[in-house]
C-alpha cells in the first residue's frame, strides 16, 4: 500500500473516530429555564443569597416552584432560579452535577424513591435537626406514610415532601350512572366496564369519541407504573412488609408467575378499549383526553382530580375516583399459581377482594445539595420549608397545574380548599375518600427503592411491557426477560446489598 | 530561477542548521497536537475503558470494577442480545435471494482476490466478507422473514440506507432545478435551506403535532381519509416511516445546497459543445453533470452517513423509540441506559457502533475507488 493510501485510511479512520467521539447528539432536552427574579433587596435575611434549583421541565411542579420562589424572594430577598430538564433526564442529570463536583444546584425536586443513590455517596444533607427546629413546617401534620418513605433514609430525614402520590382509579360518574355501571372494585370490573363504554360508542358534545380506558401506555415515560398498579393486587396479599417486587428471603424477582401474567393479560386488553395511539401516550396525554371528556376509565396520580375542576375541563363534577381495583385470586407464593383469596392468604381483603394500592413514585421532595455554602443551605431550607407549610401547600395542592397532591393530614379533614377551588362536595370526599383509602391501607404496595431502582424499572420492566403491548414477544417471554434482566443486575450489584437495601425500604411505617 | 540541489548539498544545509532550529517547527506544533490528542483520542480511551468497566457512584466518589468483556458479552450474547439484534427467523424466498446473490458475490471477489494479492490482504479480506455477510444475514433474517423482528442494529442501518438514497436523490433533483434560470430560484433556495437549520428536537416535536391523527393540524384531513382511528404509532412500519419522514425532511436541504454548489461549479464548456452536438438534457445530465458531481456526491454521503448513525433525536421524541424497540437506534438506547446508570454497557454500545460506521465507511470508500479506479 502507498503512503498516499495509508495516509488517506488514517485521515478516514480519524474522521470517524472523531464522529463518533463525539458527545451523544444534543441530549433531547428542553433548554435550562431559569425563573425570573426580582433583584435581591438588602437588609432582607437573605439577601445576596442566591438559591439554585432543579426539577423537571413541567409545567407542573416548576410552575409553583417557580411562583412561590418569587414571593419567597420578595420576603427573604433570596433569589430562586428554578432549572428545568425532561423528566427523563433529571435522575441522572442530577447525579452527574453530584458526581462531577460541579455542584451547580443547591436544592434538588426529585422522587424519593431515587434518594437512596443520592444519600449512600453523601451528596444529600441531613436535614433532620433543621425539620425538629422548624416549627412553622408543622412536620406532624405531614401524612406519617410520606415522612417516612418521601422524607426519611435510614432513620435520618434529607427531603421535605412538598407532593402526595398514589395510583388511582378515575372514573366518568355521568357515564357510569348512564350505562348502570358501578365503579370498579376487582380488575374485571375494570375491563367490564371499558368494554360497555366502548361498545357504546358514545361521542363527546362535539362529536369526539369516547374510550372505554386510557392508560398511559408509552414506552420511556410512566408505563411501568402502570402495569405496577395493576400487577400489585395480584402479588401482594398479606401486608405492606410483604413487598410486590421480590422475595424477601432470596431476592428472587415476583415477576414470573400466573400472577404477573394474569396482570400483563389485563393491561394488554385495556388497550382494546383505549385510543389507538395508546401505547405512545404518556400521562400528559391521558389527562388531555380525559379533561377533553374522551374517557370513561383511567388510571392516574391525583392530578386528574384537581385538573376536572380547571376551566375548560369537560370532565368537571363527573370524575369520579375508587382506589386500584383488587382482585379475588392472588399469588401463592409457595407455589407461584395464582390461587383463589383465603383469610389466610387475603387478610385485609374486603368482601373477598384484596387490594394493594400502589404508591407509585413516591410524591416530589426537595432536598439540599450537601456540598452548597452554610447561607445558601439555611436559604434552600427556608425556601423549602415555605413550599411545604400548610399556608401555601393546603392551596397548591388544589391547583391542577402545580401536580402536587394532598400530603398533609389536615389537607383530607378540611374540604374548604376543595371547594373554594371549584370541586363540588361529593366530588372533593370521593377523591380525597380514594387517596385516604390508599394511603390508610396496610396492604399498600411501596415503590421499589433500591440502589439503581431506575434500570430496574425504567430500562429493564419498561423495555419489556413495550415490547409485549407492541407485540414483539408473548407472555412468557415478557415475564422471562424481566426475571432475567432484574436477575443479572440484582448479581452486578451484589444480591446480599440490594436484598437488605429491599428489607430496610419496606420497614418504613405507614 | 529553479535550482537543483544534490543530496550531499541538502545534507550540508541540515548541518548548517542549529538544532534550535531543527526543533522548533516540531515545538510549534507540539501544542496543537497535545490539544488534538487531549480532546480527539484520550476521550476515546477512556471511553474504552469505561465499555470494559462497571461504574458505581460511592460515598466519596466513584466505584469502578473492571469487567472486561462482560458489558460486550451482555449485549452479543447475553439479556441485551435481543435488543441490538432483534428476532432472527427463517427468511422468505426473497430474502434468500438477496442472501445468495451476496453470497455470491463476495465468493467471487475472494476468488479474484486470492489470484492477485498477497496473502495477508486477503485475510482482511475473508474477515471483511464474513462480517459483511453476517450483516446481511442480520438484515434477511430480521426484516425479510416473516417471524422476524429488526434490532437496533438493523433499525440504524435501515435509517442510514433509506434515509441518505432519498435525501440524496431528493437533495439533487431539487438542486437540478435551482440550477435552472427559473424564476424565484433564489427564494427557493431559501426556503429550501429552512429544515436545515430547525434543530433536531423541534423536527421532532412538529412532526409529533403533525402526525397525531386525533389532534394534531392534519386531523380534519385523517378524519377525510377515513383514518381518524389509524395510529402509525402502533404499526412498527408506520412508526419508523414517520421517523424517516423526518429525517428526511430535515437532511435533505444539507444535500441540496452541497449539490447545487457542485452542479453551479462544473465547467460551462463540455455542456455547450454537448448542446451543440445535440446531446439531450438526460444525456449532458449522465455523462457530464453526474461524473462532475461525483466526488462531492462520494464524501456528501460519507458525511452524512456518520452522522445519520448517530441518529437519536427523531425516534426519541416521537415514539421514544416504540412501538416495542421498533424505531430504537443504537445511540437512543446507548442514551436510555446511560440514564439509568450503565455507563460502562452504554460505552460498549457507542464502540460497537464505532465498529460498525468504520467498516461500512471504508467498505463503501474502497468500493468506489475500486469502481472508479482510482487510487
Amino acid at each position: 500500500m502507498n503512503p498516499k493510501k495509508i495516509a488517506s485510511l488514517v485521515a478516514l479512520g480519524t474522521l470517524i473516530l472523531a464522529a463518533c467521539a463525539a458527545p451523544p447528539a444534543a441530549a433531547p432536552a428542553q433548554p435550562a429555564q431559569p425563573a425570573e427574579q426580582p433583584p435581591a433587596e438588602p437588609g432582607k435575611k437573605f439577601a445576596g443569597v442566591t438559591v439554585n434549583a432543579i426539577t423537571f421541565s413541567g409545567p407542573q411542579i416548576a410552575e409553583p416552584m417557580q411562583r412561590r420562589g418569587k414571593e419567597f424572594s420578595e420576603m427573604t430577598g433570596a433569589t430562586i432560579n428554578v432549572v428545568t430538564v425532561p423528566f427523563a433526564d433529571l435522575y441522572q442529570k442530577i447525579l452527574n452535577d453530584f458526581a462531577t463536583g460541579t455542584n451547580s444546584y443547591d436544592v434538588v425536586v426529585f422522587a424519593p424513591q431515587w434518594m437512596v443513590d443520592y444519600i449512600e455517596p453523601g451528596y444529600l444533607e441531613d436535614l433532620t435537626d433543621r425539620v425538629k427546629a422548624d416549627s412553622a413546617l408543622q412536620w406532624d401534620d405531614v401524612g406519617l406514610f410520606f415522612r417516612d418513605f418521601s422524607a426519611t433514609y435510614n432513620g435520618r430525614i434529607y427531603t421535605i415532601p412538598l407532593d402526595g402520590d398514589f395510583q388511582m382509579v378515575y372514573y366518568r360518574t355521568d357515564i357510569a350512572k348512564e350505562l348502570g355501571l358501578q365503579p370498579p372494585k376487582t380488575w374485571d370490573d375494570y375491563i367490564a366496564f371499558a368494554k360497555a363504554v366502548s361498545e357504546k360508542k358514545l361521542t363527546t358534545d362535539d362529536g369526539k369519541p369516547v374510550y372505554g380506558s386510557c392508560i398511559a401506555k408509552k414506552k420511556a415515560a410512566q408505563s411501568y407504573w402502570m402495569i405496577t398498579s395493576v400487577a400489585s393486587a395480584f402479588i401482594q396479599s398479606q401486608g405492606t412488609g410483604q413487598g410486590a417486587f421480590f422475595d424477601l428471603e432470596t431476592f428472587k424477582p415476583l415477576y414470573n408467575n400466573e400472577a404477573f401474567a394474569r396482570a400483563l393479560e389485563v393491561y394488554k386488553e385495556t388497550t382494546q378499549y383505549g385510543p389507538p395511539d395508546e401505547i405512545n401516550l404518556d400521562v400528559g396525554d391521558t389527562r388531555g383526553l380525559w379533561t377533553a371528556g374522551q374517557c370513561a376509565l383511567t388510571i392516574d396520580w391525583g392530578d386528574i382530580g384537581t385538573l376536572a375542576i380547571e376551566e375548560g375541563s369537560k370532565a368537571k363534577d363527573k370524575t369520579g375516583a375508587v382506589i386500584l381495583p383488587g382482585s379475588k385470586q392472588v399469588l401463592d407464593r409457595k407455589t407461584g399459581k395464582l390461587v383463589d383469596c383465603t383469610p389466610e392468604l387475603c387478610p385485609h381483603a374486603i368482601d373477598g377482594v384484596n387490594h394493594a394500592p400502589f404508591a407509585a413514585f413516591g410524591g416530589w421532595s426537595g432536598a439540599i445539595n450537601k456540598a452548597s455554602k452554610p447561607e445558601v443551605k439555611e436559604a434552600a431550607f427556608a425556601y423549602l420549608s415555605y413550599m411545604n407549610q400548610p399556608a401555601q401547600s393546603n392551596v397548591d395542592v388544589t391547583i391542577g397545574k402545580t401536580g402536587f397532591n394532598p400530603y398533609r393530614v389536615s389537607q383530607f379533614k378540611n374540604l374548604d380548599n376543595w371547594l373554594k377551588a371549584g370541586m363540588s362536595e361529593q366530588a372533593a370526599k370521593d377523591y380525597l375518600g380514594a387517596i385516604e383509602a390508599s394511603l390508610n391501607s396496610p396492604n399498600m404496595v411501596l415503590d421499589l427503592r433500591i440502589p439503581q431502582n431506575q434500570y430496574y424499572q425504567g430500562i429493564v420492566l419498561d423495555g419489556a411491557i413495550a415490547k409485549f403491548l407492541a407485540g414483539e414477544q408473548d407472555l412468557a417471554a415478557t415475564m422471562k426477560e424481566i426475571e432475567d434482566g432484574w436477575e443479572q443486575k440484582t448479581e452486578e450489584l451484589d444480591r446480599d446489598k440490594q436484598l437488605a437495601a429491599y428489607r430496610a425500604t419496606l420497614g418504613v411505617q405507614k | 530561477m529553479a535550482t537543483i540541489t544534490s543530496p550531499a548539498g541538502v545534507s550540508a544545509a541540515r548541518a548548517r542548521v542549529s538544532p534550535s532550529e531543527r526543533l522548533a517547527p516540531a515545538a510549534f506544533i507540539l501544542p496543537a497536537v497535545l490539544v488534538v490528542l487531549l480532546i480527539s483520542i484520550f476521550p476515546l480511551i477512556l471511553s474504552l475503558f469505561l465499555s470494559l468497566s462497571r461504574l458505581r457512584f460511592q460515598a466519596g466518589g466513584l466505584e469502578v470494577q473492571f469487567v472486561g468483556l462482560d458489558n460486550y458479552r451482555k449485549l452479543l450474547l447475553g439479556n441485551e442480545q435481543k435488543v441490538l439484534f432483534g428476532t432472527l427467523a427463517e427468511p422468505s424466498l426473497f430474502g434468500w435471494v438477496i442472501l445468495a446473490v451476496v453470497g455470491a458475490a463476495l465468493a467471487s471477489g475472494l476468488y479474484r482476490a486470492a489470484r492477485h494479492q498477497p496473502a495477508i490482504a486477503i485475510v482482511g479480506r475473508v474477515f471483511a466478507s464474513a462480517l459483511l455477510l453476517g450483516l446481511t444475514y442480520l438484515i434477511v433474517a430480521t426484516l425479510f422473514a416473516p417471524e422476524g423482528r429488526p434490532g437496533t442494529l438493523v433499525v440504524t442501518m435501515l435509517y442510514v440506507t433509506v434515509g441518505i438514497t432519498l435525501q440524496y436523490l431528493i437533495g439533487l433533483g431539487l438542486a437540478l432545478l435551482c440550477a435552472q434560470p427559473l424564476p424565484g430560484r433564489r427564494f427557493f433556495r431559501v426556503v429550501f435551506l429552512l429544515p436545515m437549520m430547525i434543530t433536531p428536537v423541534g423536527v421532532g416535536y412538529l412532526f409529533r403535532m403533525l402526525a397525531d391523527t386525533n389532534k394534531g393540524p392534519l386531523e380534519p384531513l385523517w378524519i377525510a381519509l377515513g383514518m381518524q382511528d389509524f395510529a402509525w404509532s402502533n404499526n412498527a412500519w408506520g412508526a419508523r416511516v414517520a421517523v424517516m419522514i423526518g429525517d428526511i425532511w430535515q437532511w435533505t436541504p444539507f444535500m441540496f445546497i452541497v449539490l447545487l454548489a457542485a452542479i453551479e461549479a462544473q465547467e460551462v464548456e463540455p455542456v455547450e459543445a454537448a448542446i451543440v452536438d445535440g446531446a439531450g438534457s438526460l444525456d449532458i445530465f449522465r455523462h457530464i453533470t453526474l461524473p462532475a458531481i461525483l466526488p462531492v456526491s462520494t464524501t456528501l454521503i460519507l458525511i452524512r452517513m456518520i452522522e445519520a448513525f448517530k441518529i437519536i433525536d427523531l425516534p426519541n421524541i416521537l415514539t421514544n423509540g416504540g412501538p416495542g424497540t421498533a424505531t430504537e437506534t443504537l445511540t437512543l438506547y446507548a442514551y436510555r441506559i446511560w440514564r439509568a446508570l450503565d455507563i460502562g454497557g452504554s460505552a460498549a454500545i457507542a464502540y460497537i457502533l464505532l465498529f460498525l460506521v468504520t467498516f461500512i465507511a471504508t467498505l463503501y470508500v474502497r468500493t468506489l475507488r475500486s469502481r472508479l479506479g482510482t487510487t
